[in-house]
């Protein structure tokens, strides 16, 4: 890519370097502009470096089944696009059933997965048993995906940074935009140390999307979910797949090193503004009791450390991804739940969307959530 | 413990017996917890529960010192819970420790932070062998189980450690094959003057220097341990000659000697987890033994409630740890109104002339412990740095070529520093490492602190439960 001269705004300014932010800002490098990628820390290292790293269709929600398969296929292929593997592994995932009413639960929720296209099926407990030889005996039900694995969310900023860098993407690290005006010409990112210009501006903020948005005069309420992860110290193979249970309250994986993680978006807390985050130990406690219930060799184990991530929300839990209504080259794209999984995709597609091609699904616009000034 | 103690003492060590002591004298009601069986900490440590010495006057001056302390503690009528490890410590203030009955949790009013030290050790090539121990490893073997580290053994490091475990090893029946100090004795000489203030600790240390010599101990100054290897059943090591940095001068020629085992330790570094937890402000202070809680006069940190004391408010010694530790409780006393300022002040005021004096012995000790960061520099790419993971420097360095910026970024792209000991071996080192190119040790950061604070057992924190027992929150939305 050639070197921009001092002054010269970028084709695009993407503010938020995660995994839909990066992206993005990949596939608009691959396209021809000069993009540059701006963020208040590193490459991935909030949600999308710190979650748990499950693709697994039995968590996803039913409406974005269609997205999180071809994210799947992107993880999949990660060598191909990304260039480096953050560890990528494919194998069983299973969802858990243990009183009568998560049984029911589950029975609903597999069939709207299944009205999505996701290839999951309730199987006898036997043969959950037969795929997953460490789980507990006395689960009612078990729901099975075959396409389900992990990736090492930890290793996600290498592999990301390496290829941004590859693709003439700028970045800016460690750089908090602290404003956006919007101008004739385009937007001027008010940062310390910089100011860049650029003709286009993508918001993939993650929790952050509330404060910038409002930049704007764009009132959407974006919750703050502060997920809670724990991991196990090195043990024996004690499990091989992915595991759930029927409320999406658990994900268990041992890794290919011994250590398990477990997660499934407990609560711990959290301030977005200030950064910090720490664990409710209650939480941390019902999510271990939880993980030792489903596989019980658990219990020869220690957990090392726990860890948190914000995950951004919307009122209905649903994506907010395209162009920003009433704001001419604003777009914006964030809070889709289990997003790690869906944001390769989602990156992709919105990158399209601002080439000027025709995406391949629908997105998700944001007017939809917009609060009116009067109501708050 | 069903009640809420007004102060939780973090550490049973000087430091948290001085503040346990303040404290009571003020009426306040303190609970000292802490992971041992009972008070003394690494200096003053008990012996296990079950034994029984036939004779004490054996056991030297540390242990006496130890029983006096823990008699004091107990006349006090300050609350202790022991054999609890502090798992977590909220920003409310509430702490959890999973102890013999399962987990417990305190929401005290303040906390005074005295957790004390760990033991730094800079790699080097065999540094992960079976034989390999730190000082202050061995210090425990030898003061709490009565047990020799080996026959033969050599000692190498820094501080004033090295000459009491190789007297100790001596007086235990051990050989010390030599005695390895990256100082010269031009380092001992230059602390002298502030050595001279605690005329009784400096004794202690020159007749154990003088009765190793007298015994025919080869003593090798400004030399380190340049590798370690097995042979047969023990060890193969190999010393040379440092600079004054504790960089390995090439062309010095190297000297091998056989031991069954090495003890090697290069000082110690504050145990800062509960305050960084906090999220209380620590500064870098290299001669204090790396990051430590920024303090005020009277031991307050940046966030209230949290008070700081001993070794893990930087290495000054058991002596400052006491009086260091008496002045945080009294002030925590005074700021929950129990005594007023006159009181703090007539109080607080001949501790500090006592704590000036043992703070210019401590840092005088405590330099000579110091990171040398030539010694960090001279490591080898293929030398393991975190040992929990297995990651050599080379990696380390790798990680850094491609962009990592700072410790924790470095972390989640190598592994390094994720293990049991979640960081606190190699940290040090690696903050070293990662400052070679950002600048400062300020600019590399320091590991984000987290709960569990040490590996618990998953069965002893999820205790006896059934399925109705699990807290379920709602379901995640479909």
């Amino acid at each position: 890519m050639a070197q921009i001269p001092v002054g010269e705004p970028y084709d695009a300014a993407v503010v938020g370097a995660g995994v839909m932010g990066a992206t993005t800002a990949l596939f608009l490098a691959r396209g021809g502009m000069r993009c540059a990628l701006i963020d208040a820390g590193g490459v991935c290292r909030e949600a999308s470096g710190v979650n748990a790293g499950t693709l697994t269709l039995h968590m996803t929600r039913a409406a974005l089944i269609p997205y999180a398969m071809r994210g799947w296929e992107m993880w999949k292929a990660a060598p191909d696009w990304l260039g480096g593997d953050p560890g990528v592994t494919v194998t069983d995932g299973l969802s858990l059933a243990f009183t009568a009413q998560e049984a029911a639960l589950l029975e609903a929720r597999v069939e709207a997965r299944r009205a999505q296209g996701a290839p999951i099926e309730i199987i006898a407990t036997s043969r959950a048993r037969a795929i997953e030889p460490g789980l507990t005996d006395r689960f009612r039900l078990a729901a099975h995906c075959p396409m389900d694995g992990y990736v090492t969310a930890n290793l996600t900023g290498m592999a990301y940074r390496r290829a941004l860098v590859e693709a003439g993407v700028r970045l800016y690290e460690n750089a908090p935009v602290t404003g956006i005006e919007a101008g004739d010409g385009g937007f001027r990112l008010a940062m310390a140390g910089a100011a860049p210009r650029a003709r286009r501006l993508v918001l993939a903020s993650g929790v952050w999307l509330e404060e910038m948005l409002a930049w704007f005069g764009l009132r959407i309420r974006i919750k703050a979910l502060v997920n809670q992860l724990i991991v196990t110290e090195r043990l024996r193979p004690v499990m091989r797949s992915v595991l759930g249970v029927a409320s999406g309250l658990l994900s268990l994986k041992q890794f290919a090193n011994g250590t398990v993680l477990i997660g499934g978006g407990w609560q711990g807390k959290g301030d977005r503004a200030r950064r910090t985050t720490e664990i409710v130990p209650d939480n941390l406690i019902g999510n271990l009791r939880l993980a030792r219930y489903v596989v019980p060799a658990l219990a020869e184990t220690r957990i090392v450390r726990s860890w948190l991530g914000f995950e951004a929300e919307t009122d209905d839990a649903l994506p907010i991804a395209g162009p920003l209504g009433g704001i001419p080259e604003a777009y914006v794209i964030g809070c889709v739940h289990s997003g790690y999984m869906s944001g390769p995709y989602f990156g992709r597609l919105l990158a399209q969307n601002i080439l000027g091609q025709a995406p391949e699904l629908p997105l998700f616009d944001a007017d939809r959530l917009l609060v009116a000034p009067s109501c708050t | 413990m069903t009640r809420d103690p007004e102060i939780l003492i973090l550490g049973a060590g000087p430091a948290g017996l001085g503040a346990a002591l303040a404290l009571a004298t003020c009426g306040v009601e303190a609970l000292i917890v802490d992971s041992g069986s009972a008070a003394g900490g690494q200096v003053y440590r008990p012996l296990p529960g079950a034994f029984e010495p036939g004779d004490a006057s054996g056991l030297g001056p540390d242990y006496r010192e130890g029983e006096r302390q823990r008699r004091l503690l107990a006349d006090s009528g300050a609350g202790t819970a022991f054999g609890r490890l502090v798992w977590s410590i909220g920003t409310d203030l509430r702490v959890d420790a999973l102890g013999p009955e399962g987990p417990e949790s305190w929401r005290p009013k303040g906390i005074v932070a005295a957790a004390g030290a760990t033991e730094r050790v800079v790699p080097f090539p065999g540094w992960t062998l079976p034989g390999v121990m730190g000082l202050a490893a061995a210090t425990i073997l030898l003061k709490s189980q009565c047990v020799l580290p080996g026959e033969r053994v050599l000692v190498a490091g820094c501080g004033p450690l090295l000459f009491a475990v190789a007297n100790a090893i001596r007086k235990g029946g051990g050989q010390v094959v030599a005695v390895a100090d990256l100082a010269g004795p031009g380092a001992w000489l230059h602390a002298l003057p502030a050595l001279l203030g605690q005329p009784r600790d400096l004794l202690r240390g020159a007749s154990w220097m003088a009765r190793l010599r007298a015994q025919g101990v080869p003593l090798l100054f400004r030399h380190g341990v340049r590798e370690a290897r097995a042979a047969g059943a023990g060890l193969e090591v190999s010393l040379g000659a440092v600079d004054a940095a504790g960089r390995p001068i090439p062309s010095a020629s190297e000297k091998t000697l056989e031991a069954d085992s090495l003890v090697v330790g290069h000082g110690l570094i504050p145990a800062t987890e509960a305050v960084r937890l906090l999220g209380a402000e620590v500064v870098f202070d290299a001669d204090a033994g790396g990051w430590v809680p920024r303090l005020d006069r009277d031991q307050r940190s940046s966030r209230a409630g949290l008070y700081a004391a001993g070794d893990g408010a930087g290495v000054r010694g058991a002596a400052a740890a006491f009086l260091a530790g008496r002045i945080a409780g009294m002030t925590a006393a005074l700021d929950l109104g129990r005594i007023d300022a006159g009181h703090h002040a007539r109080a607080t005021a001949p501790l500090r002339r006592r704590l000036a004096r043992a703070r210019r012995f401590g840092r005088a000790m405590a330099r000579l412990m110091a990171q040398r960061p030539g010694q960090v520099d001279g490591i080898a790419g293929d030398t393991v740095v975190c040992r929990c993971e297995d990651v050599t420097r080379a990696e380390v360095e790798a990680a850094l070529e491609r962009g990592a910026a700072d410790v924790n970024q470095l972390k989640s792209w190598t592994r390094c520093g994720m293990g049991p000991c979640q960081g606190r071996m190699c940290g040090d080192t690696v903050g070293q490492i990662v400052a070679a190119r950002t600048g400062s040790r300020e600019a590399a950061g320091a590991w984000t602190a987290r709960a569990p604070l040490r590996p618990l057992g998953v069965d002893a924190l999820a205790g006896d439960f059934d399925y109705a027992d699990i807290p379920l929150p709602a379901a995640a939305p479909l």
